[in-house]
């Protein structure tokens, strides 16, 4: 099971590094939101997978009696993906914003911070 | 409690700035406020814990390691005295540069929001907090740096944006590695539970992927781009605020994870970091000596004396370390000051590049001053501060078997004074061939620049105090028991 996630991860890292060096300001964002679905589901897998087995506390213990899923890793994952979420979102409007100033996504011509020097 | 103060103030000054963003004095008075009180808590802490050891508080009453620990010692109240100081100086330059439009869309509360990050970053026990408060800070600078929205502004903003969030998630997997090699975030507990396990797969990827995160924060060679392709376009309020602290914040990560938790010692931690930081000091340097724009050569400069921090943190000598907080210290200062002085010049001059300024000794001679006083420390004159700081870090090397990084610090130091002296030259000393005069200076903006100057005379005239403290720090973190125990065992 673990393996399967680990080649999930993989998967998702490659694609999102051959989106993000593409040049092209949509694509990178894209490969952005892969990247960060692969780091969340990597703290997924290293925080241990466990099948069917909710961190529920029976009525009147203090601790759970069998062993269940750790809802540490799950709740970094939350964490980081209303984060995650947040900033993907910024980074579309700026992106539209900034394509709407340039009138180009490609990021090699991008250049009003930089210009060059044969500008 | 106090540990919290300072991330609480932050915090609540932001609410209340947002809240009052349609009243201008009101907005001014709150921001004001909250800053003098930030470093009136800076005060109180950074005496409290020089005096009687490290602070830590447990939030929501979870005792360690399971909540949330934040904790100071000597390091985090020094960057928190800092902090406050730029964050004052910042605020009250920014009253009278920031238009009114870009105060109504809440320009005071991001800044605030900003430095409760900071604030957060330095005072935090926990590294997964860290993350959380590293994301704090950067959507508030993502804000700062996009307010008023110029042509060049957004695009900087685009690199700056998505370079920045690959970091982030580098940083975010290796704390991911890290809980599911040792099931622990606390840094202290971390210290434990990593001890000696140096050489596995688990411990060694997740410090390659933190040092990729921090180093990219802290603008490191080679993933330093997107910082001279940003920092000069924001109002210059903003980008003295993102130099004196963001990249800090990378470097303090460095100093406080890659001694705490992980041992860098016999691992190819070490290297990295000194050969790293020497090559961004040199290429950080030759980019200061070519550019036109006061603020694009201070942004090299940032670059250039990152690279001799992280080299001083590579070191790892008793001598290195004190180095590196003496250097830290002044560094945010001084940056601080350079940034807002440009602001004053981009104000009285309508810009700040070479081909377009020139005569300002001639017309106002004091506010050339105000430049050169600061400028001569950050290339490490004495008897100012940058001396005292170049002098320990130049020190410490000289202990290492082999002078070559000895000789790297002197040349870096040496094209630093060039490069600084170019500035003079051409925007100060030149005359101005277009017979332009010179706008009146504002007394908002000279004032926080002056307060900064006189901070670095006085840390160059009487370096004992800072050196004590920077020794102090050093010391808790060659030996971190004073400040697991502050972690680990509840004071009440």
């Amino acid at each position: 099971m673990d393996f399967l996630f680990v080649l999930i991860v993989g998967l998702l890292v490659t694609s999102g590094a051959y989106l993000m060096m593409s040049g092209h300001l949509v694509r990178f964002l894209y490969g952005l939101a892969l990247f960060s679905n692969a780091a969340n589901l990597a703290i997924f897998v290293s925080g241990g997978l466990s099948y069917g087995a909710p961190a529920l506390i029976a009525e009147g213990e203090k601790a759970p009696l069998e062993p269940v899923a750790n809802a540490l890793p799950q709740a970094l994952v939350l964490t980081a993906i209303v984060i995650g979420f947040g900033l993907t979102v910024f980074a579309l409007a700026l992106a539209k914003r900034a394509f709407a100033s340039e009138g180009t996504a490609l990021m090699d011509d991008m250049r009003s911070a930089e210009p060059r020097a044969e500008d | 409690m106090l540990v919290a103060f300072p991330i609480l103030t932050a915090l609540g000054t932001a609410v209340f700035c947002f809240l009052m963003r349609d009243q201008r004095q009101g907005q001014m008075l709150a921001s004001l406020g909250g800053a003098l009180i930030q470093v009136a808590l800076a005060v109180a802490l950074l005496w409290t814990v020089t005096t009687s050891g490290p602070l830590s508080a447990q939030m929501g009453g979870w005792p360690a390691p399971f909540g949330i620990t934040l904790v100071a010692d000597t390091l985090s109240a020094l960057l928190v005295l800092s902090t406050a100081i730029v964050l004052l100086c910042v605020v009250i330059f920014s009253l009278s540069e920031i238009e009114r439009e870009q105060e109504r869309l809440g320009y005071q509360a991001l800044v605030h929001a900003l430095v409760a990050g900071v604030m957060g970053a330095f005072l935090t026990g926990d590294i997964f907090n860290l993350y959380v408060w590293f994301e704090v800070l950067l959507i508030s600078s993502f804000g700062l740096l996009v307010i008023g929205g110029g042509k060049a502004q957004l695009d900087g903003a685009v690199k700056y944006v998505g370079l920045n969030l690959i970091a982030t998630l580098a940083f975010l997997t290796g704390v991911g590695l890290l809980y599911g090699a040792t099931g622990t975030l606390n840094m202290a507990d971390l210290n434990q539970a990593v001890s000696g396990r140096m050489t596995e797969t688990a411990i060694l990827a997740s410090a390659g992927f933190l040092l990729f995160a921090y180093g990219a924060k802290s603008a490191l060679f080679p993933v330093y781009f997107w910082l001279p392709a940003s920092y000069h376009t924001p109002a210059a309020a903003t980008s003295a605020l993102f130099a004196a602290l963001l990249t800090k914040v990378g470097v303090y990560s460095i100093l406080r994870v890659f001694t705490l938790v992980f041992e860098t010692d016999g691992t190819p931690l070490a290297p990295v970091l000194i050969v790293a930081g020497a090559i961004t000091a040199v290429v950080g340097v030759l980019g200061a000596v070519t550019h036109r724009e006061i603020r694009r050569i201070l942004s090299y400069n940032i670059i250039s004396s990152i690279g001799l921090l992280i080299m001083a943190i590579g070191i790892d000598t008793p001598l290195a370390i004190t180095a590196a907080i003496f250097y830290l210290v002044h560094n945010m200062l001084v940056k601080a000051a350079l940034f807002l002085h440009a602001g004053l010049v981009l104000k009285i001059k309508g810009s700040e590049e070479f081909d377009k300024v020139g005569g300002i000794y001639e017309q106002a001679p004091w506010i050339a001053v105000l430049f050169l006083v600061p400028a001569l420390s950050l290339a490490g004159i004495p008897p100012l501060s940058g001396f005292w700081g170049k002098f320990l870090i130049l020190r410490a090397t000289i202990d290492l078997p082999s002078l070559a990084l000895t000789v790297l610090v002197l040349v870096v130091s040496l094209l630093t004074i060039y490069s600084v002296a170019r500035i003079w030259l051409e925007i100060f000393w030149k005359s101005d061939e277009r017979g332009e005069g010179c706008a009146p200076a504002p007394a908002l903006m000279v004032a926080p620049i002056v307060l900064l100057t006189i901070l670095t005379v006085g840390i160059g005239l009487y370096p004992d105090l800072l050196y004590s403290w920077s020794d102090s720090a050093a010391a808790g973190i060659a030996d971190p028991s004073t400040y697991i125990s502050a972690v680990m065992e509840d004071p009440s």
